[in-house]
């Protein structure tokens, strides 16, 4: 073996360097593995991958504006918004024949609702512009800017045109500001004023009530795993059906179901009246709010957190309380020190599920948080349902992808991501 | 050979004893009340037989109030269906400082015994005292016993010394003496370098060290190991087994030890509790054990044995005659036969059958054999014999200048000292 080194690389049976030989072994070993996972990788890619770009794209994306306007584009670069003074004429005279092509193309109520976001109003103004410019001959019925601010007063407001130009590149970041309560002022971002503010409220109450799950799970979930980890076999099935059972019914009906009890003519306040804890008149506000929520969703989101619990607890032996007391610990410091802390990486694993769910949540907050306990994920699904403003809905989306990841790092340096065991 | 064990509680003591036929009844007598679990309690130490020996005669039955046993089951049943019981009628007492082994098969209840004693399981019935107290109802963290897990149980989460420092911490002992302590111990089981380890990080025998020095580490007076050396390779194990044995005598502990290895029940022990079915069969130390076997458990579970079945026909004193199935006669020591006619089992252990008559006493009966195979074994022969119509009969003779070699066809005779063969109970 030894003489190896003097005689050069080493050689395989056939006589090629054995580096290369074992390389080519290695190389064929992978691409055989990656032919077994290629149907799932490219359903991920597809199902997965591809939507979460492109939401990243819509986002940013905002061709409408310079596809929709071309003219006013070009002809807008070199007006100076912070002069405080108009536009001069051959940018109206653009605006006339891009409203022109646009009206025939009946394109222009979009580029309108699109800076309608941006500030409110000019919906209507390219509406009503766009119904007039049919007719229009742009090339001769100039010249155009006293027609246009007499046709409709917002093509003689500086804001109006402001809004154009910002929004003309083909990208933007007014998604993001405007997720962020900001919005583009004449010295740059500013935030709104305080009662335009509502998303970073949502992120906000979000968080808190995630968090608030995710704890009222863990406490709730510990017990019930510890049971399960502990029981003979056949009653810890038995009682995991139990755990599971929420699962077989759907999340509408448990939602429903929550409605009946915790409204005001419902279960629980009826209880609690007829026991007299709680007066007739005084009865408790316990959903459409942010309690209503909690409670709900902890319910929902509870398997989440006992299963992996569980299946962590399985693995510790029991043996280890034992010897913790043979060593003179009491029951609660047995399990404070010895088993509490090999239980850890089932909690982590359980509030990271739990709390990423919960983050996302939309049906369940719906429909028992009224106002005060809607998530951010309501908004976004508002914002692609009913407000159909894309670009927004995306970017809150990215921004709560970006929490989750800031949390997901933050949750591995304070407790190691290596500490969470799924199974 | 191991253990101070043997070296203090030596040969001598029952070879002297072997003499009077007094002595003889009376250990009768302390078996009978040891495995049959009579209402009584016994206890015995070697020491103590010597003495009570020496006043031959009084009855060797001490009296529950014996101020010296520092552990005592006092019949003790447990069951955990409700059904079967797991120990029947357990009576066992220890001295301060014994190395006691309880072996037997698996199942037999061993664990359950000694769990019993650190609290972790409830005697059904009877009384189980430490140091003279009733030890029933206190908590098993308060009872501060040492206890070496099979596993080990050391905490994955904890280094070793964190480990270590565990007992002290609940003690609320003071962190300068905290660690003082754990290096004391730590050296003592020879891995002080290892303290900022973690247990996954150190080899078998390792975490077996910190084991015991865990369990030692908060100085208990009585330790127990249920089969710590279960999960090493043998010669480790036997490594093992006499620095257990060595720091055990050395500290003055008290021990019960749970194996179902009988080679090192029987180098580490000073003295062995059989275990079979719940009961104890025998409790004696290792010679006696394994040259004065009570019954035929205890001979077939100890050693290599030879049994051959039949008829008591005459009984002489401390002899009896024995009539075999195929008509050939032997003779034997009586030991679970009291009257002629009875069935019985003779055992006799392969290195003590002589193949060479004129070392046998005149008119000793002696048996054909015929050599079936021949092993060399190095330091010994075993040598596998037809004997009755038993074709398991092995002798071991040792591998001297003048010792024969069988060779297989051939016909001998064999026969033995009376003392050698005893007449066991027929089951
Ligand atoms: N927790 C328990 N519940 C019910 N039965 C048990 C329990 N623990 C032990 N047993 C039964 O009690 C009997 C004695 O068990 P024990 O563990 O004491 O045996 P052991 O002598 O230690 O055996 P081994 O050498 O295999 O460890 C066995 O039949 C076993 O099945
Ligand atoms: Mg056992």
């Amino acid at each position: 073996m030894s003489d190896v080194a003097d005689t050069g690389p080493m050689l395989a049976a056939d006589g090629t360097p054995l580096k290369k030989s074992l390389g080519r072994a290695l190389r064929r070993q992978k691409m055989r593995a990656l032919m077994l996972i290629a149907p799932l990788l490219l359903f991920i890619l597809l199902a997965f991958i591809l939507p979460v770009g492109d939401m990243l794209y819509w986002s940013v994306k905002n061709g409408i504006v310079s596809e929709t306007l071309p003219r006013t584009v070009v002809a807008l670069k070199d007006w100076d918004a912070n002069s405080g003074e108009l536009p001069d004429e051959p940018v109206y005279a653009a605006m006339a024949a891009d409203l022109h092509e646009a009206s025939l193309a009946k394109t222009h109520t979009k580029v309108g609702v699109r800076l309608n976001y941006e500030n409110p109003g000019i919906s209507s103004l390219f509406r009503k512009s766009g119904r007039a410019a049919k007719k229009w001959e742009p090339a001769a019925d100039g010249p155009w800017k006293d027609q246009l601010i007499e046709l409709h007063k917002g093509w003689g407001d500086t804001a109006v045109w402001r809004t154009i130009q910002t929004y003309s590149p083909p990208l933007t970041s007014g998604y993001y500001l405007n997720a962020a309560d900001m919005r583009v002022g004449p010295d740059g971002p500013e935030m709104r004023p305080e009662n335009e503010r509502i998303y970073m409220l949502l992120f906000g109450r979000t968080l808190k009530l995630s968090l608030m799950i995710t704890l009222s799970c863990v406490l709730l979930g510990y017990p019930v795993a510890w049971l399960l980890a502990n029981l003979p076999t056949r009653k810890a099935n038995m009682l995991m059906i139990l755990v599971l059972l929420p699962f077989w019914t759907s999340l509408l009906v448990r939602t429903s179901a929550w409605k009946v009890m915790l409204q005001q003519q419902g279960v629980i306040n009826d209880v609690l009246v007829w026991i007299g804890l709680v007066a007739d008149d005084a009865r408790l506000v316990m959903i459409n709010n942010q309690f209503g929520t909690v409670i709900a969703m902890t319910h929902i989101l509870l398997p989440f957190m006992i299963l992996p619990m569980y299946s962590v607890m399985q693995t510790i032996p029991p043996t280890y309380l034992r010897a913790a007391k043979s060593l003179g610990a009491t029951n609660w410091t047995a399990f404070w020190r010895v088993y509490f802390p090999q239980s850890v990486p089932g909690i982590g694993a359980g509030s990271i599920l739990v709390f990423i769910l919960a983050i996302g949540y939309y049906i369940t907050p719906a429909l028992v948080g009224g106002t005060k306990g809607t998530f951010i994920s309501n908004r976004i699904a508002f914002h692609i349902s009913s407000s159909l403003n894309w670009g927004l809905a995306a970017a809150l989306g990215a921004i709560l992808l970006v929490v989750v990841l800031l949390l997901y790092w933050a949750y591995d340096k304070i407790v190691g991501i290596d500490n969470v065991k799924l199974g | 050979m191991f253990g101070p064990a043997r070296r203090r509680f030596g040969l001598g003591s029952v070879a002297k004893l072997r003499a009077s036929p007094e002595i003889r009844e009376f250990f009768r007598d302390y078996y009978r009340t040891c495995c049959n679990a009579g209402p009584y309690k016994v206890y015995f130490t070697s020491r103590q037989r010597r003495k009570s020996a020496d006043i031959s005669g009084s009855v060797p039955l001490a009296d529950s109030g014996n101020s010296d046993a520092f552990v005592a089951f006092e019949r003790v049943q447990k069951s955990y269906d409700g059904e079967i019981l797991v120990v029947k009628d357990l009576n066992l007492s220890m001295p301060k400082g014994e190395f006691l082994t309880m072996l037997g098969p698996s199942g037999s209840g061993k664990t359950t015994c000694l769990m019993m004693l650190a609290g972790f399981e409830t005697a059904t019935h009877g009384d189980i005292l430490l140091d003279g107290v009733s030890i029933n109802n206190i908590p098993p963290h308060k009872r501060g016993i040492g206890m070496v897990f099979q596993n080990y149980a050391l905490f994955p989460h904890m280094t070793i010394a964190e480990n270590l420092s565990f007992p002290l911490e609940v003690r609320k002992m003071g962190k300068s003496l905290r660690e003082e302590k754990i290096k004391r111990a730590l050296d003592m089981v020879e891995m002080g370098d290892f303290g900022g380890r973690r247990p996954a990080q150190l080899s078998g025998g390792q975490q077996q060290r910190v084991a015991l020095a865990r369990a030692l580490v908060f100085e208990p007076e009585l330790v127990l190991m249920d089969e710590p050396l279960g999960a090493l390779d043998k010669q480790l194990r036997e490594k093992m087994q006499f620095e257990i044995t060595h720091l055990a005598h050395q500290l003055g502990i008290t021990t019960v030890y749970v194996t179902h290895d009988q080679t090192e029940a029987l180098t580490m022990s000073d003295r062995v509790a059989v275990f079979n079915d719940g009961r104890i069969q025998q409790l004696d130390p290792p010679d006696t054990l394994y040259e004065k076997p009570q019954n035929s458990f205890v001979a077939q579970f100890i050693g290599e044995n030879n049994t051959l079945d039949g008829v008591v026909t005459e009984i002489k004193g401390d002899t009896c005659i024995v009539r075999l199935d195929g008509g050939e006669m032997l003779d034997a020591t009586p030991v679970n036969v009291t009257k002629v006619g009875e069935r019985t089992r003779v055992s006799i252990r392969p290195e003590r059958v002589e193949i060479n008559k004129e070392r046998l006493q005149d008119g000793a009966h002696t048996l054909k054999a015929e050599v079936l195979e021949f092993i060399y074994m190095g330091d010994i022969f075993r040598t596998r014999l037809r004997v009755a119509g038993n074709d398991e009969f092995v002798i071991k003779t040792r591998n001297a200048p003048d010792q024969e070699k069988l060779v297989p066809g051939t016909m001998i005779d064999i026969g033995w000292l009376p003392e050698d063969c005893r007449a066991l109970d027929a089951t």
